[in-house]
C-alpha cells in the first residue's frame, strides 16, 4: 500500500457529500449571505464606481467586464475556503474523517468527497452571483449558462489545490499564507478587474500559467454570448491542475494519516 | 472455536522507534479480549494495524479471515469501533448521527431508521433522539458513540479505552451493555487503562508494553502464573523505614511506592498479627488484582 499509488475510487464517497450538504442545510442561510455579499459588494462598488470613469474595457461596459470576473473569483474563493477551513475542520478538529475512515469508505473516497463538496460549494456560489448578473441585465447570451459548469470546473480546480495546503497544514494560522501568497496575487493578476493585457510582460508570463487565467478567459466570452477562443486549451489546463492537485494532495494526505 | 482477529509477528516503527515489535495475537469468536498496557505500549497502533487503517512493516494481519489492509474494506463491513477521542458529528442531532453512519456502511436510508429506536434504547438515548451532540454529557455521548459503531450490527467491535473520562455511573453502564454485545455473540476487543473494567469484562487480556506481548491469559490465570495471592498494604510517615527493617521477614515480595509498602505473600496471617504491634502504621489486607499483576510486569514507574 504504497502512498504513491493512483486513486483508487468509489461511489462511496457519495454519503460524505450527503453528509456536507446536511450541515451546509442547517446552515444555508448565512452561507448563502456569504456567497452573495462580498463578490457583489466589489462588483457593484468597483464596477459602478470604478466604472463611471472608465468609458469602456475590452469592449463592453467596466461592471460587464468585472461580472465574469466576479463569478471566477468567488468561485474560486468558496472552494479554498471549504477545501482549507472547512476541510481541516473535518481532519484534524473535529476529527470527522477518523470515524468515516473507521467504515468501508477509504481515504481517496474521503478526499474525493472533499473535492467534490467544495467544487459543489463554488457551483451555489457561481449560480448566486449569476442569478445576480442577470437580474441586472449584465448579460442576454444563453451561452452564460455555460458558466454553471465553468463554476463547478473552478471548483475543483481549487479544492484540488487547496487541499494540498490543508494536508501540509499544521493549524489554521498556516492558512494566512495560501491566501495572502496565492489566492489574492491571483485575483489582482488573473483578469478579474483588469485585462492581464495591461500588465508588464514578465507577470503576464507569470499570470498565463496560473488557473485563474484560463477560467476567466472562458467566462467573459461566455457572458457576452461568444464561444471562447482556444477553449480546449483553458479547459485542458483546468483538468490537469485538478488532476495533480487531487494526486499530490492524496500522497500527503495518505502520508499524513498513515502516522 | 474460529479465530476472528489474528495477528502474526506484527510490527510497526516511528521515526525508527518500533512501537509494536513483532506482535502474535489470536481472538477467538465471541471473546471479549482486553489489551492493556501503559501509554505508549502500542495498544492503538495495534487497533490501527488489525483494522488495516496502517500498513505494518512486517508481519501480517487478519480479520474476519480477511488479510488487512489489502482487504481492510470488505472486513470493516462487519467491524464496529469506539474510539478513543469522540468524534460525533456535532452539527447533527442524535438520529441524525446514527443516519449518516449507516450511510457509509452502504445501508439504505430505511433499514437505518428501522434501526434506529433499538440502537437509541440500547444506548438508553431514546428520549434524546432530536438532541444535539454538544447538549449531551460525556456518558451520553459515548454510549452515542457505542450506538454509531453498532449501526451496521457488526460482528466485531473495537473499542480503545471505551470509559476513559467517565463518572462511574456512566462506566457501569457502558460495562453493562459491553457484557450484553458478548452475551449476544459478538467478539469484543477493547483497549483500557482500568483493570478493574478488564478483569470483570475480558474473557482473556494481553499485557503489552514497548511494543511487545510480555503476558497473556485470563485474568485468574494472569493473577495465579504471576503473583502472589495475598496483599498486605502498609501506610504511614514510617513505613519505608519499617519495611528496611522487617518486611522482608513476612513477604516474599516488597515495593516501597511514596508512604505506602505493597507486601506481596502467599499467605498473610503472621504478617498481620505483627502489624497490630505497631503504632502509627495502617494497613489493608486484600487478595492480590489485575493492577498488581500490571505494575509488577510493566513497573511502577511513570511513562511520559
Amino acid at each position: 500500500m504504497s502512498h504513491f499509488a493512483l486513486p483508487c475510487l468509489s461511489l462511496r464517497f457519495y454519503p460524505i457529500w450527503q453528509r456536507h450538504f446536511l450541515v451546509w442545510k442547517k446552515l444555508a442561510a448565512p452561507s448563502i449571505m456569504g456567497h452573495l455579499a462580498d463578490p457583489l459588494i466589489y462588483m457593484l462598488g468597483l464596477g459602478y464606481g470604478l466604472g463611471s470613469l472608465l468609458p469602456e474595457m475590452g469592449g463592453m461596459s467596466y461592471i460587464a467586464f468585472l461580472a465574469a470576473g466576479t463569478v471566477c473569483y468567488s468561485t474560486m474563493n468558496s472552494a479554498s475556503f471549504e477545501a482549507l477551513y472547512s476541510g481541516f475542520a473535518r481532519m484534524h478538529e473535529q476529527r470527522t474523517w477518523d470515524a468515516i475512515l473507521n467504515t468501508p469508505v477509504t481515504l481517496d473516497d474521503v478526499v474525493m468527497s472533499e473535492i467534490l463538496w467544495a467544487a459543489t460549494k463554488s457551483l451555489m456560489s457561481g449560480a448566486a452571483v449569476l442569478s445576480v448578473i442577470w437580474l441586472m441585465g449584465l448579460s442576454h447570451s444563453l451561452m452564460s449558462l455555460w458558466m454553471l459548469p465553468l463554476a463547478l470546473m473552478v471548483g475543483l480546480v481549487f479544492a484540488s489545490i487547496g487541499l494540498i495546503m490543508t494536508a501540509l497544514a499544521p493549524s489554521y494560522d498556516f492558512f494566512m499564507y495560501y491566501f495572502t501568497l496565492v489566492i489574492t496575487p491571483m485575483m489582482l493578476i488573473c483578469g478579474v478587474f483588469f485585462p492581464v493585457t495591461q500588465l508588464p510582460e514578465g507577470i503576464q508570463i507569470v499570470a498565463s500559467v496560473l488557473p485563474l487565467t484560463h477560467a476567466v478567459d472562458l467566462a467573459r466570452p461566455l457572458m457576452n454570448g461568444v464561444v471562447p477562443p482556444q477553449a480546449v486549451m483553458h479547459i485542458a489546463v483546468l483538468v490537469a491542475y485538478t488532476l495533480a492537485g487531487f494526486y499530490i494532495s492524496l500522497v500527503l494526505f495518505r502520508r499524513r494519516l498513515s502516522r | 472455536m474460529s479465530v476472528i482477529i489474528q495477528a502474526a509477528k506484527l510490527q510497526k516503527s516511528y521515526a525508527g522507534v518500533r512501537v509494536v515489535d513483532g506482535l502474535d495475537l489470536s481472538i477467538n469468536k465471541g471473546e471479549c479480549f482486553g489489551l492493556l498496557g501503559p501509554n505508549g505500549a502500542g495498544k492503538t497502533t495495534t487497533l490501527r494495524m488489525l483494522l488495516g487503517l496502517i500498513a505494518p512493516d512486517g508481519g501480517t494481519a487478519h480479520l474476519l479471515d480477511l488479510p488487512v489492509p489489502q482487504a481492510a474494506r470488505e472486513a470493516r463491513i462487519k467491524v464496529g469501533v469506539v474510539p478513543q477521542m469522540d468524534n460525533l458529528d456535532p452539527d447533527f442531532t442524535v438520529a441524525e448521527n446514527l443516519l449518516v453512519y449507516g450511510r457509509y456502511f452502504g445501508l439504505k436510508d430505511s433499514e437505518i431508521e428501522a434501526r434506529i429506536p433499538s440502537l437509541l434504547e440500547f444506548a438508553s438515548l431514546t428520549h434524546k433522539r432530536d438532541a444535539k451532540v454538544p447538549t449531551l454529557s460525556g456518558g451520553m455521548k459515548r454510549r452515542l458513540t457505542l450506538a454509531r459503531a453498532l449501526v451496521n450490527d457488526p460482528d466485531v467491535l473495537f473499542l480503545d479505552e471505551p470509559t476513559t473520562g467517565l463518572d462511574p455511573q456512566a462506566r457501569h453502564l457502558i460495562w453493562q451493555r459491553l457484557r450484553e454485545l458478548t452475551n449476544q455473540g459478538k467478539t469484543l476487543l477493547l483497549t483500557t487503562h482500568f483493570m478493574d473494567e478488564a478483569e470483570r469484562l475480558c474473557h482473556r487480556i494481553a499485557v503489552m508494553d514497548n511494543g511487545k506481548l510480555i503476558s497473556e491469559g485470563s485474568p485468574r490465570e494472569l493473577i495465579e502464573s504471576n503473583i502472589e495471592p495475598q496483599v498486605v498494604e502498609v501506610f504511614g510517615e514510617h513505613a519505608a523505614a519499617w519495611a528496611r527493617a522487617h518486611a522482608a521477614a513476612y513477604a516474599q515480595r516488597f515495593e516501597v511506592s511514596g508512604e505506602t509498602v505493597f507486601c506481596y505473600l502467599q499467605d498473610a496471617r503472621a504478617l498481620v498479627a505483627h502489624l497490630h504491634t505497631q503504632n502509627g502504621l495502617r494497613y489493608l489486607h486484600r487478595p492480590s488484582n489485575l493492577e498488581d499483576v500490571f505494575l509488577k510486569l510493566t513497573g511502577r514507574e511513570m511513562r511520559e
